[in-house]
């Protein structure tokens, strides 16, 4: 008993030992895990402070509202307007096929749509919304609220999409908006910070130019979420900025009559201030609908766009390249005076033709024109005529007074597709293609053939600064009140110093004459183009004092004419629609006191008096009834004259 | 001597009373308030299906170790062997038919309850042990002759676990046992042997181990090695724990727990909720309640007269320590995430169970500590 009880002592002795042993390290290991808390709880708090507030805090951002395109008075030519959309949260549906079909019956909603949400739905989260369909119509939308009850899973929202003028009279300005593709994100490092899904990005026209004013600042939702990424409560709203909005120089009353004008014609207009540089009115035609495009187009329509031979989706007043034909002789005659190489009194005999180095040159006028002097070679645009100045002037000096006024260089600066054109001359011609020119080459030239390629735009700036009286101007499509005030204040400076001979006149507008005599010369002989009799524009003269105008027509072949084909004296109308000529005409109006330039080209249109001047008429008229209710959004120039 | 064996055998129910250690008591108690208040934090503040049953189990189980209080520690030490021979038969009946659950089999139905046995085993191997060295002197705990029989009482039960697969609970089962032998007085030089000997077995183990495992340790080396897989529970969880601060976010405020961001926040995570919303000063004065039960334990082992009672009571203690630290290490990023609850505080019955039966045979060695065994 007492040795069990010694075994018992020395035994309680040992365990006793070993679990102070154990004591002492259960402390330490306490003491390790309150010195792990400190480190994690106090030391580094912060740092997981803020990495727990990563988790629960996510951002969605809010598509910003677009800036409109207004034209000059304000109206809205690319406006945002409400739409009707279709949502879907994935989780909240029952049965997706049975919603399917029931939406169906509802709205417009096929296989393609339900393949397409299907293939989309599998890639997102059950809790995302999806947008089933973007641009419901007013009926579709109250149907849907009307059987809402029975459709879990769907809600409608009314939201902003880009609406343009439905006439299309702009469309080529203002471009279109689409959904942003892959190579937009590659293009642009705005839109790939802004990033918002659904966001709409300018394709063409001044919607691509401005793209990254015009879409403005998006907006914030701060949402709590969990684990999952579902939104438990919204913390923060920050609103988004609205896009730049921007005013263009147009008139859509203009544009629209001028649309109207050319009808499925394909070719362009313009019209610009002559003193301001104001492009009043621009259509192409013929036109196409931009608000296809918004929502996606459809591959029907996008083919019928794209298969169409006047090709809609170009913008020909400014991408469209014609040889300027004989709206370029005002220029030519301009610079020979200019250049002293020939007086205005220069006599040549037109017989129809005229030879040189054994190659005959023809004057449109088959039976000639007789005995002409300038200005009767400049109103019945005889070619002979002009075949010989351009002799005498040679193509060097031409190129240089065509570009002086506006040939040849891109006039806008707002538009990514605009072309700059040609104006050929020696050094030209030996870079580019390698030989030396030819002197039957000036020739053809003279007459605004052979290498010449111009832009609608660029033969109403070459009118425009012609009918100002020879003064450079800068056209301008976006509205800049201030610029518009800058300028009209240096044009009051040109007048004053004209009339008084007091001041020096304005040193901000840049004259491109040396004689103002010659500029009076040609525009004298525009009038008698248009206003006498035997002039090619003759039959399209308006009669109303206010509105009487000058213009030169322009008949520019687009082939060579062979000498059977001459035999045969075809007419347009007998030609296949792609080899007809095109027709141009450029214009200024009022003769008296200039105010306006136009031009106008006809593609296929056939000559130049029959096919554009009806045209520019009739559009002219318009201008000038419009310019009374324009003056008064502008500081009037004359006003101190 | 005799006299006053026979006046220690019949105590009055008001005397045991009077014998219980009511801090211990009152700890115990609070810990269960704790844990059921941190229990409906992590249902966000509802009083729903975890927080229910953890609210009657914790009930009915507080019942049963006052129950267990009242039993004579000589009946203890009687049917101790049954008591473990009769887990070990459930853990070999869970290896045969048991409930089959995300991946593992680890439970086994009584018809009324669904029992993990593994986790019963925790206290009936500390208990047998206890039992087994009773009579064995300690100059001869060392000796062959009576080293077998404890190491195959907690190696068997280990390797069913581990089969099971609950690695984490086989492990705490090992540690347990080992540490039951090392207190009975074996030579610390034969666990070295033993230790290096598993030192040079880990490259074989390490073949056994299934590739959630491999990954959960390969993880907890490097948790940035897969953050959004096997590394998520450990960066989720320190963040939790590191975002609490001083004074925790406030009850029911814990945005890793309420935004689902913390795994298993109920069971195993549980301390995770509880540090983020109570922060250090929380977290501090939990483990002060843990460390104050363990030390209470540990005092009543060394009030007993008996060996039976000190070693239960020093194996009990060591064998709670392990757990609260294992966890607490665990979800802190210390060790690798094995699965090992926190007592009383997480989520889950037969754990619950077993730590109040060992809560209840600690205090019946309380009130019955002047009793001597025959």
């Amino acid at each position: 008993m007492r040795e069990f009880s010694e075994t018992f002592q020395n035994k309680s002795k040992l365990i006793s030992r070993r679990m102070f042993i154990l004591s002492v390290l259960k402390l330490s290991v306490f003491v390790s895990i309150i010195s792990r808390l400190f480190y994690l709880q106090i030391s580094e708090n912060i740092k997981y402070r803020s990495l727990s507030d990563s988790n629960r805090f996510r951002e969605w951002k809010l598509i910003p509202e677009r800036g409109v395109i207004e034209d000059f008075f304000g109206n809205k030519i690319a406006d945002n307007s409400q739409s009707f959309q279709l949502h879907m949260i994935p989780e909240d549906v029952q049965d997706i096929e049975t919603l399917f079909f029931r939406l169906s019956k509802i709205i417009d909603f096929d296989q393609r749509q339900r393949r397409r949400i299907i293939k989309r739905l599998k890639k997102r989260k059950r809790w995302e919304p999806i947008i089933i369909s973007d641009n419901l119509t007013w009926g579709e939308f109250s149907r849907l609220n009307l059987f809402l009850h029975e459709m879990q899973g769907i809600k409608p929202v009314v939201a902003l999409a880009r609406k343009y003028a439905t006439d299309g009279s702009s469309s080529h300005i203002t471009g279109y908006v689409s959904d942003t593709s892959i190579k937009d994100l590659e293009n642009s490092e705005l839109l790939r910070e802004i990033n918002v899904p659904g966001l709409k990005t300018g394709k063409s026209g001044l919607e691509k130019t401005f793209n990254e004013l015009m879409i403005g600042k998006p907006g914030i939702q701060r949402f709590e979420v969990n684990a999952y990424g579902k939104r438990i409560k919204e913390l923060e709203l920050v609103k988004g900025i609205k896009g730049k909005n921007y005013r263009t120089t147009l008139d859509q009353e203009l544009q629209k009559f001028t649309s109207e004008q050319l009808g499925e014609k394909s070719g362009a207009v313009v019209v610009m201030d002559i003193y301001t540089g104001d492009v009043v009115t621009l259509v192409s035609s013929p036109t196409f609908d931009p608000n296809k495009f918004v929502h996606g187009i459809s591959q029907k329509d996008w083919e019928d766009l794209i298969s169409n031979k006047k090709k809609p989706l170009i913008n020909k007043a400014l991408a469209g390249l014609y040889p300027p034909g004989s709206t370029i002789k005002p220029i030519v005659a301009f610079s020979a005076l200019e250049n002293d190489v020939v007086s205005t009194k220069k006599i040549v005999e037109c017989r129809g033709k005229t030879k040189l180095y054994g190659e005959t040159y023809h004057c449109w006028k088959e039976k000639g024109h007789g005995f002409m002097n300038m200005r009767s070679a400049i109103k019945q645009s005889c070619d002979v005529y002009f075949y010989e100045i351009s002799r005498r002037l040679g193509i060097d000096r031409l190129s240089v007074t065509a570009k002086d006024f506006g040939l040849g260089k891109s006039v806008l600066e707002s538009f990514n597709e605009e072309k700059s054109g040609l104006i050929p001359n020696t050094k030209w011609k030996i870079k580019n293609i390698g030989t030396g020119w030819v002197l039957g080459e000036t020739l053809i030239s003279g007459i605004g053939q052979g290498y010449l390629q111009s832009t609608p735009i660029q033969l109403c700036l070459m009118m425009a600064q012609l009918a100002n009286g020879g003064y450079e101007i800068k056209p301008r499509i976006i509205d800049d009140k201030y610029k518009l005030q800058e300028t009209i204040n240096a044009w009051r400076e040109e007048f004053a110093f004209k009339n008084d001979k007091l001041s020096i006149g304005s040193k901000k507008i840049k004259k491109l004459f040396q004689n103002q005599e010659n500029i009076k010369f040609v525009l004298d002989a525009l009038y008698g183009a248009t206003n006498e009799p035997m002039g090619t524009s003759y039959r399209s003269r308006l009669l109303k004092s206010e509105f009487v105008y000058a213009g030169k027509t322009g008949t520019s072949q687009i082939r060579k004419i062979t000498a059977e084909e001459r035999e045969l004296k075809l007419k347009n109308k007998d030609l296949p629609y792609e080899k007809r000529d095109h027709a141009l005409f450029v214009a200024f109006a009022p003769y008296k006191k200039p105010r306006y330039a136009i031009s106008v080209v006809i593609e296929h249109g056939g000559s130049g008096s029959s096919g554009a001047a009806p045209i520019a008429k009739r559009v002219i008229k318009k201008v000038l009834e419009r310019h009374k209710l324009r003056k008064k959004y502008q500081l009037d120039l004359f006003q101190e004259v | 001597m005799s006299e006053n064996y026979f006046q220690k055998k019949n105590l009055s129910t008001f005397d045991k009373i009077l014998n219980f250690d009511l801090l211990l008591l009152f700890l115990i108690f609070s810990l269960g308030i704790i844990s059921l208040f941190a229990m409906y934090s992590s249902e966000r503040g509802e009083f729903s299906y975890h927080t229910q049953s953890h609210l009657y189990r914790f009930g009915s189980f507080f019942f049963l170790f006052i129950i267990i209080s009242f039993f004579r520690i000589e009946h203890i030490f009687k049917s101790a062997y049954i008591f473990y021979i009769s887990i070990l038969l459930l853990l070999f009946a869970v290896d045969s038919f048991g409930i089959v659950a995300s991946g593992s089999k680890r439970w086994i139905n009584l018809f009324f309850i669904n029992l993990q046995p593994s986790e019963l085993m925790k206290i009936s191997l500390i208990v047998f042990l206890a039992r087994y060295y009773y009579k064995i002197p300690s100059q001869n705990v060392s000796s062959i002759k009576y080293t077998i029989i404890p190491f195959l009482s907690f190696l068997i039960p280990a390797y069913l676990v581990a089969k099971q697969p609950d690695l984490g609970t086989a492990v705490l089962i090992a540690i347990s046992g080992l540490i039951v032998i090392w207190l009975t007085g074996f030579r610390i030089k034969y666990f070295l042997y033993t230790f290096i000997v598993l030192i040079c077995l880990v490259p074989v183990g390490i073949s056994f181990l299934k590739p959630y495992q491999k990954s959960r340790i390969l993880t907890f080396l490097n948790p940035e090695r897969d953050p959004l897989g096997a590394g998520y529970q450990i960066i989720q969880s320190k963040i939790a724990v590191g975002s609490g601060g001083i004074l925790g976010k406030g009850f029911l405020q814990g945005s890793q727990s309420y935004l689902d961001y913390l795994p298993e926040k109920h069971t195993d995570f549980i301390f995770t909720l509880f540090s983020e919303e109570f922060g250090f000063i929380g977290s501090v004065v939990l483990l002060l309640i843990y460390a104050l039960i363990i030390y209470r334990i540990m005092k009543i082992g060394n009030e007993s007269r008996n060996n039976f009672s000190r070693l239960y009571c020093f194996g009990f203690a060591a064998a709670f320590f392990v757990y609260v630290a294992v966890n607490m290490l665990m979800v802190l990023g210390l060790l690798p995430i094995v699965g090992a609850p926190l007592p009383i505080m997480s989520y889950g019955g037969s754990s619950m169970l077993s730590i109040m039966v060992g809560l209840g045979i600690a205090m019946s060695c309380k009130v019955h500590s002047k009793e001597e065994l025959t």
